[in-house]
């Protein structure tokens, strides 16, 4: 049955929110340009009245959109694309922001909460502030709209409440129109994640906050108030620049526990194009703060605000529009918007240019030299570092925008991104890193303390002193004889030290006074986690087998994978890494089931256990009890031993999902105070194909005979009369048996029970065993009663194997302990600011 | 002159060497040809090749091997042009190799073997499906 009320309502809601939206900006936009008082206020309330319609259809919209996901209309293309029948509760939600229309409905939903927010709180700034977020809002909720426009072919919008028949050219549907599929696609694998719940809300909050700055600042200039709004701007930066910074870092997190590239930054497009905005972001942060206190670089920091906004559309427009193509592996695909994007993108900024243009004489500019002994000549310095900190990600990130431009105006440009993004990015964002680590470390001297050139030397002396004496400990204990690290270490220790002493001088006086130095302590600290993580990430299992692919490559290649088969260890890197088999996971128990532990059923989210299932010392199913299972996941379990104690225990994942792509696998990390041991599954056996099994060897045993299979101890155990085959009784007149054989494995004991069917007294069936982890398939061929033996057929082959690559990330904590305390230095900013008011 | 021209001069400075190095440090989509002249006069570049697997008339992928203890592999690519040429990766083969429609090898010649640094697999059903995989 079609549900055709629940979408038409939404799409409602969408055209709904997009008119009072585009009513709202016109109502603000009479409110702020009229004199008259009582006019003013008419204008006002139904400029209010508007968006707060606006935020209920938004809201109406993501109830809607929700509804057709979490009932599984499949008869919806967005339901049938990002949902499935069998898909885990939380994870409808990230269906919700997979598919890009849900993505903008997030941001505008955030942006319509932030909104309502202003109204209420922003009273002076109300008419103009709201006029700019209206029309932010009215560009975005196109985006969505999915309306064609008679008369032109021009369609503006893609609606999330599209019918699956209208957005996919099926010839299914041409035959049966009302045809509605069983099953949706399923979520992307990747994205079954919890961090993938969290981490767009949190990102598109930091999008949605970056809009409040801005929106003041265009009020300011609009309003030539050009210095009153930084007061109102200056928490919402603050909580912009915590949001973002923590949405990146969640991504960042995801990325490492379930990407497997083997890290948490990769420099690809789509993590730059937020990374950039973010640290001009971090910019205009400090300049708003010095402009507050001594009057200085209003401009620079009107144009930084701006840059925020206009970067946060650019890097909407990299993504979404397919503009980046063959350069990032995870850019969403086109949906045919990239001219909407493009002229959001070129609308605001060629706006906000004008405004400032137009503006500039009257913006008022000190002439006043600044001193090298001030804090606002420090700050500035740092800012503009961080500017050309995020304009060297920009410029080569751009390049496919490039080509583009040249191919419109017919040049033909075939320049790509650089071939080791990784080498490249992290050779100059180093330095960067370091240049700002040491700017603001002597930043906030001068911060706290007006010094002059005799006072600064004494000063600085007792944390240079320091910051060598612990920087040398570092270097000798931790070996790090890089000079690149060594200056990273350096200016690492230096801001930590620096903002240690700040935070002892200022929390004395008044604690509340102390975010700053607390979120310095923690840039500090994040730096040094990514040098020693990232720098010193070592191969745990690098390939010393001696094994070559072929004469011509020669050794110069690192083998950087290992080949490990089932129940043979392997020493390396100081480990003896062992594979010990495929696992399961139950859906309702924490835990992992062994595949040699459960018989399959017919239904494939379900198997039966033909043992009790113990894991780590706990029972967790008795003999004979039905599992749910995820049936597109395996893991793998592998032990990491050194000498006799086991350091790790991991279950790398590989999810097999035909619709997505094929088999995506996922790491898994074992975490230690001073380093992680992180696991991902390169390659493992085709499960597809039937494996190729040695010649039958036929052997003749009695009961309670031994025997060797595949190099495996065996004994044939019982022959007994079984009167029912998988739950089929058989007929009177069938006989069949079942040998219970049991094998030695080198960790478990297996039981193969191979049948011998006559049917009707004639014809005979025999149904053979596989033991899958040890490569062994035993059939009974043959029976004879007059000698009390039996003659079983033994097939062996290569063993299970799976290939991995182990690494140890040390030190990561550090990384993770700097994110909190960045993350506490900024909420006490923040409250203090929010409180200023 | 001002502090503040200083800095403004080596800002430009920092910026137009970001540029150039950007220029200097960026890699290029070439043929297999462009890249083998690049090899033999002694460009050790990385470069970008964009291509689609070599595949039989049943649409079956042919001259693909994996090394015996399958941690690398090889396989033909065909250029824009329909040139072939053997390329050699030295990792395990990613899962999904087989379905991708176009692969973008990163890499330079190493004699008459292109040798990938990295693989862009570039599978248009990742994300959008193409065909209802309906079970009626």
């Amino acid at each position: 049955m079609f549900h055709y009320f629940i979408g038409n309502l939404g799409h409602l809601f969408v055209i709904a929110s997009f008119v009072t939206a585009l009513v709202t900006t016109f109502c603000y936009w009479r409110a702020t340009n009229t004199r008259d008082l009582s006019l003013h206020q008419y204008w006002i309330l139904n400029g209010r009245t508007g968006f707060i319609l606006h935020s209920v259809f938004v809201l109406g919209i993501v109830i809607a959109l929700f509804t057709i996901i979490y009932e599984h209309y499949f008869e919806y293309h967005y339901a049938y694309a990002h949902s499935s029948l069998h898909l885990p509760g939380q994870y409808m939600i990230s269906c919700f922001w997979e598919g890009q229309e849900g993505s903008f409905l997030l941001w505008m939903f955030w942006q319509a909460v932030l909104g309502v927010v202003l109204i209420f709180t922003q009273r002076t700034w109300e008419a103009p502030v709201m006029t700019i977020f209206a029309l932010v809002q009215t560009f975005i909720a196109s985006m969505i709209l999915g309306v064609v426009i008679p008369g032109l072919v021009l369609k503006i919008g893609s609606s999330p409440f599209i019918l699956l028949r209208d957005a996919m050219s099926d010839p299914i549907f041409s035959i049966q129109p009302n045809f509605i599929p069983k099953d949706g696609n399923g979520l992307n694998p990747l994205l079954q994640n919890y961090w993938m719940v969290i981490h767009p809300p949190t990102l598109f909050l930091g999008f949605a906050l970056t809009l409040v700055p801005f929106a003041f600042c265009m009020a300011g200039l609009w309003q030539k108030k050009y210095t009153e709004w930084i007061k109102p701007a200056l928490p919402w930066t603050l909580l912009g620049g915590a949001v973002l910074g923590l949405g990146i870092l969640m991504g960042g997190y995801w990325a490492y526990e379930t990407l497997s590239f083997g890290g948490y930054w990769n420099w690809d497009p789509v993590e730059n194009a937020v990374y950039v905005p973010w640290l001009i972001l971090i910019a205009s942060l400090h300049t708003l703060i010095t402009y507050k206190n001594s009057k200085t670089a209003l401009r620079f920091s009107i144009i930084l605000v701006i840059s925020v906004f206009i970067l946060i559309l650019y890097s909407t427009f990299l993504t979404r529009s397919g503009i980046l193509g063959d350069a990032s592996v995870h850019s969403f695909t086109d949906l045919g918007l990239s001219g909407q994007l493009l002229v959001y993108l070129l609308f605001f900024t060629f706006a906000a240019a004008a405004l400032v243009i137009l503006r500039w004489k009257e913006i008022p500019a000190t002439d006043k030299e600044i001193s090298t002994y001030s804090r606002e000549f420090w700050i500035f310095i740092g800012a503009t570092t961080l500017c050309l900190m995020g304009f060297q990600v920009l410029v080569p990130t751009s390049i496919p925008v490039y080509n583009k431009i040249l191919e419109i105006v017919g040049l033909h440009s075939n320049m790509a991104p650089p071939a080791n993004q990784i080498e490249f990015y992290s050779r100059f964002q180093l330095w960067f890193a370091v240049a700002v680590a040491l700017l603001s470390g002597t930043g906030q001297f001068f911060w706290w303390t007006r010094i002059g050139k005799e006072k600064l030397k004494h000063e600085l002396l007792a944390p240079f002193l320091l910051t060598l004496i612990v920087w040398a400990v570092i270097i000798v204990v931790a070996r790090v004889t890089s000079p690149v690290y060594m200056a990273m270490v350096l200016a690492g220790v230096y801001i930590i030290v620096s903002n240690v002493k700040v935070l002892v001088m200022v929390g004395r006086a008044n604690p509340k006074l102390s975010g700053g130095a607390i979120a310095h302590i923690g840039v500090g600290m994040v730096l040094i986690g990514i040098l020693f993580s990232s720098g010193y990430s070592r191969v745990v299992s690098l390939n010393n087998t001696g094994l070559l692919y072929n004469g011509e490559m020669g050794t110069e290649f690192n083998r950087d994978n290992l080949l490990l088969f089932i129940n043979e260890p392997r020493n390396m890197a100081g480990y003896e890494i062992e594979f010990l088999g495929e696992r399961l996971e139950p859906r309702h128990k924490t835990g992992f089931v062994k595949r040699t532990e459960v018989d399959v059923t017919d239904d494939q989210y379900k198997v039966v256990a033909n043992r009790d299932i113990i894991f780590r010392g706990k029972k967790l199913y008795d003999a004979k009890d039905t599992i749910e299972i995820y049936p597109e996941n395996t893991f793998y379990e592998i032990q990491l031993r050194q000498g006799e104690k086991v350091a790790a225990t991991l279950f790398p994942r590989i999810q097999y999902n035909p619709s997505m792509g094929g088999i995506l696998p996922s790491p898994d990390i074992s975490r230690g105070i001073t380093r992680d041991l992180y696991t991902h599954v390169s390659s493992s056996m085709n499960r597809e194909s039937e494996p190729t099994w040695g010649d039958t060897e036929e052997v003749r045993v009695k009961i309670g005979q031994q025997f060797f299979v595949n190099d495996y101890v065996a004994v044939l155990e019982k022959v007994e009369r079984i009167h029912e085959i998988r739950g089929l009784a058989l007929e009177n007149n069938d006989v069949a048996v079942q040998a219970n054989i049991r094998i030695e494995g080198e960790h478990d004991t297996y039981l193969a029970k191979p049948m011998f069917v006559i049917k009707d007294q004639k014809e005979v069936g025999r149904i053979a065993y596989e033991v899958g982890e040890l490569g062994v398939k035993i059939t009974l061929l043959n029976i004879h009663p007059d000698t009390n033996e039996f003659t079983l057929g033994l097939n062996g082959r290569q063993k299970d194997w799976v290939i991995i690559k182990a690494m140890e990330k040390p030190y990561i904590n550090v990384l993770w302990i700097g994110t909190g305390l960045l993350m506490v230095g900024f909420t006490m900013a923040m409250r203090r600011r929010f409180k200023e008011d | 002159m001002k502090k503040t021209h200083i800095v403004a001069i080596l800002v430009i400075a920092a910026a137009i060497a970001i540029i150039v190095s950007t220029a200097g440090d960026a890699s290029t989509y070439v043929t297999f040809d462009q890249a083998f002249q690049m090899a033999a006069v002694g460009n050790k570049n990385s470069i970008h090749v964009v291509g689609d697997l070599k595949k039989d008339a049943q649409g079956q992928i042919v001259n693909l091997e994996n090394s015996p203890d399958n941690l690398s592999f090889s396989f033909v690519l065909l250029d824009e042009n329909k040139k072939e040429q053997k390329v050699y990766y030295n990792e395990p083969m990613p899962p999904d190799f087989t379905r991708s429609e176009k692969v973008v090898v990163i890499g330079s010649y190493r004699g008459d073997l292109f040798v990938a640094d990295k693989i862009l697999l570039k599978c248009p059903s990742k994300y959008q499906e193409q065909k209802l995989n309906a079970k009626v």
